[in-house]
């Protein structure tokens, strides 16, 4: 255990005395603009996330009705249309697969994606949700730009197809999906808008709260100064 | 007989607030510099607050932490507003305590009779890292994790008791449950109760010998018919109504931060610390929190694992020494010599070009460069002895000079 700890450390250090930094989330990523404010937006992210991604991962730190109530949703068509884990909704987002067979069937267990947005930022998480492309080196038969060597299937190969990638890293399509590439991109948006939105439900409560403090703040710094003014008049 | 009387018979109410607050005379020409005191004190305050109000809801425990403090970010009544208060004061703590300590650095407020404040606060500043360091393992995200993992094999370094000590902190061979555990202990109770009585002393100590001003004039030399500071006023109300304006202005930064960039681009919310712990995955930068980034730069600018940490100790022990390190009779800079305001210019520049290396990777340049800014760092303290005793500083004035 000691060795361990030490190997752990050696590498740390190690990082840090050169250059070489593994490949990860430096590479190009695409950019993304998300609007927490669109709902329409963020229901068809709900929709796609519940339907692609709920299956393999959780975000266990979300509950339905919150997500309900801040989707302008009401908690039967979140019943009815978003939850099919569970049946109560003040539930979180959990899953059924259990830690043991995700590690048996691909090498990983898959993350949480409570907040993920976060963790990875969006721009990171649009680019991986658009650049899996064919690898037959790869177990699941594709591998990702974003994210090298993942272990995740391409999950929505159904909507945008597959691409294929060239000896300069770019990606062409080889076989077309159900969606056009632009349509692909919006629900890849959507998505990205409603994960960013998971990782943190309060941002904008905590942003429209923002304002009135400051201007409450703004009008006592003119009232304080005020008062200081005036008590500070007999000193010379 | 009224209230206060029965009360002042008992218990020195009336006294204490005399003595501490509205006839404590403190000099009339405090500038900028002179807020950061005060603003420590509502920091410390907002901290102990917010921080019993987490404690409510947070689980000191390694399977649950990480998503009790999600818990209290969603599902807790104001929680987000109440985390992001004690996560950002956490940084503003340090932004306050450093800006703090450089007016004490520019107008000599720990030189003679103050070394004992100078102390104390010193010893705040070495118990606040600590406090730091350990609720920053508490969220229990990856930079958690690895950062308290690297801090701790530090220990490790020392000869001979040194693998059984950071065997001791950890309380297990990595860090784990029993870590954030006994961190917590002491995060919320044992290092608070601690600074609050520093602190005490911290102000008991200052009230004993009077606060010191930019022009490092003792103002107690002159005094009054009453025998009343000439240059003093009463701290209640003037000082009081002066720092609100300080309190307002501050807050209001404060909560430009809080409400629109409480991850300061990674500075004080990390990307990493978003992703629970894993003791099987080190992440591929571990950066310590920015206000410890001077001292970890100073340690890995030496070669030798041993050497680093003692030197990285040293850094810090050399501050405490500064009443005696400085053997010039003028307080404040604006009378001082060249030699010293050089010196403290190339201090400024190294505290802040060490903080930066510190959060970059160490190349052969930046460690070339950490080196050099190390050894100017050393300087700064070691030449002092020399430099203030030849300083041609310039005749202080008798009174406090205002604009």
């Amino acid at each position: 255990m000691r060795n361990l700890t030490f190997a752990a450390l050696v590498s740390i250090f190690s990082v840090f005395s050169t250059f070489a930094i593994a490949a990860g989330p430096s590479s190009k990523l695409d950019t993304v603009d998300i609007d927490l404010t669109d709902k329409a937006s963020l229901q068809r992210g709900a929709h796609t996330f519940v339907n692609y991604c709920l299956s393999c991962h959780g975000a266990s730190l979300m509950r339905y009705n919150r997500m309900a109530k801040d989707l302008g949703l009401t908690d039967d068509q979140v019943t009815e249309n978003l939850m099919f884990a569970t049946d109560k909704i003040g539930d979180t987002m959990q899953i059924a697969m259990r830690a043991e067979d995700a590690k048996r069937w691909f090498g990983v267990v898959p993350p949480d994606l409570s907040v993920i947005a976060r963790a990875r930022g969006t721009d990171w998480l649009y680019t991986y949700l658009r650049t899996f492309y064919l690898d037959e080196s790869r177990p699941m038969g594709t591998n990702n730009l974003a994210f090298k060597d993942v272990g995740m299937p391409h999950v929505l190969w159904e909507q945008q197809g597959y691409q294929a990638i060239d000896e300069d890293g770019h990606l062409s399509v080889e076989q077309e999906g159900a969606l056009t590439p632009r349509q692909y991109d919006m629900m890849s948006r959507d998505l990205v808008n409603f994960l960013a939105y998971i990782s943190e439900p309060s941002k904008l409560q905590r942003l429209a709260l923002g304002k009135w403090v400051l201007l409450y703040l703004a009008i006592f710094f003119v009232i304080a100064l005020a008062l200081k003014k005036a008590y500070w008049k007999d000193v010379h | 007989m009224s209230m206060m009387d029965w009360i002042d018979a008992r218990f020195p109410a009336t006294k204490m607030w005399k003595e501490h607050i509205s006839e404590y005379y403190a000099p009339k020409n405090f500038n900028f510099w002179y807020y950061f005191g005060s603003l420590a004190l509502l920091i410390l305050v907002l901290q102990i607050v917010t921080g019993i109000f987490l404690t409510m809801n947070y689980k000191p425990d390694a399977e649950l932490a990480f998503a009790s403090v999600e818990y209290i970010m969603r599902d807790v009544e104001w929680g987000w507003l109440i985390r992001y208060l004690h996560s950002t004061g956490a940084s503003a703590f340090f932004v306050v305590i450093y800006l703090h300590m450089f007016r004490g650095l520019m107008y000599g407020s720990y030189k003679q009779p103050r070394e004992l404040i100078w102390i104390f606060g010193m010893l705040l500043y070495v118990v606040l890292m600590a406090e730091a360091f350990m609720g920053y393992l508490l969220p229990w995200g990856q930079m958690s994790y690895w950062g308290a993992q690297v801090i701790i094999s530090l220990f490790g370094a020392l000869p001979i008791i040194g693998e059984d000590l950071a065997l001791w902190i950890r309380g297990d061979y990595v860090v784990a449950d029993a870590t954030l555990n006994r961190f917590f202990a002491m995060h919320v109770i044992a290092l608070p109760i601690v600074l609050l009585g520093l602190v005490a002393a911290h102000i008991l100590a200052l009230h004993e010998v009077g606060s010191n001003n930019p022009d490092g004039v003792d103002i107690k030399k002159n005094k009054d018919a009453n025998g009343k500071p000439v240059d003093g006023i009463p701290f209640h109300p003037y000082y009081t109504v002066k720092d609100l304006v300080g309190v307002v202005v501050f807050l209001f930064i404060f909560s430009l931060v809080l409400f629109y960039m409480p991850e300061f681009g990674g500075w004080f919310l990390e990307k990493d610390n978003f992703i629970p712990a894993d003791p099987l995955k080190t992440p591929e930068h571990i950066v310590p929190l920015w206000y410890f980034t001077p001292f970890y730069a100073i340690l890995r600018a030496v070669p030798d694992k041993l050497f680093g940490v003692i030197a990285m100790g040293l850094a810090i022990v050399v501050l405490f020494l500064l009443p005696w390190l400085d053997r010039s009779r003028t307080r404040s800079i604006r009378y001082r010599g060249p030699y010293f305001r050089i010196a403290l210019v190339v201090f400024v520049i190294s505290f802040l070009a060490l903080g930066y290396l510190g959060t970059q990777p160490a190349t052969f340049l930046y460690t070339l460069m950490a080196q050099i800014f190390t050894v100017l760092y050393f300087a700064f303290f070691l030449l002092m002895p020399i430099y203030t005793k030849f300083d041609k500083d310039k005749p202080v004035p008798e009174r406090v000079t205002t604009k």
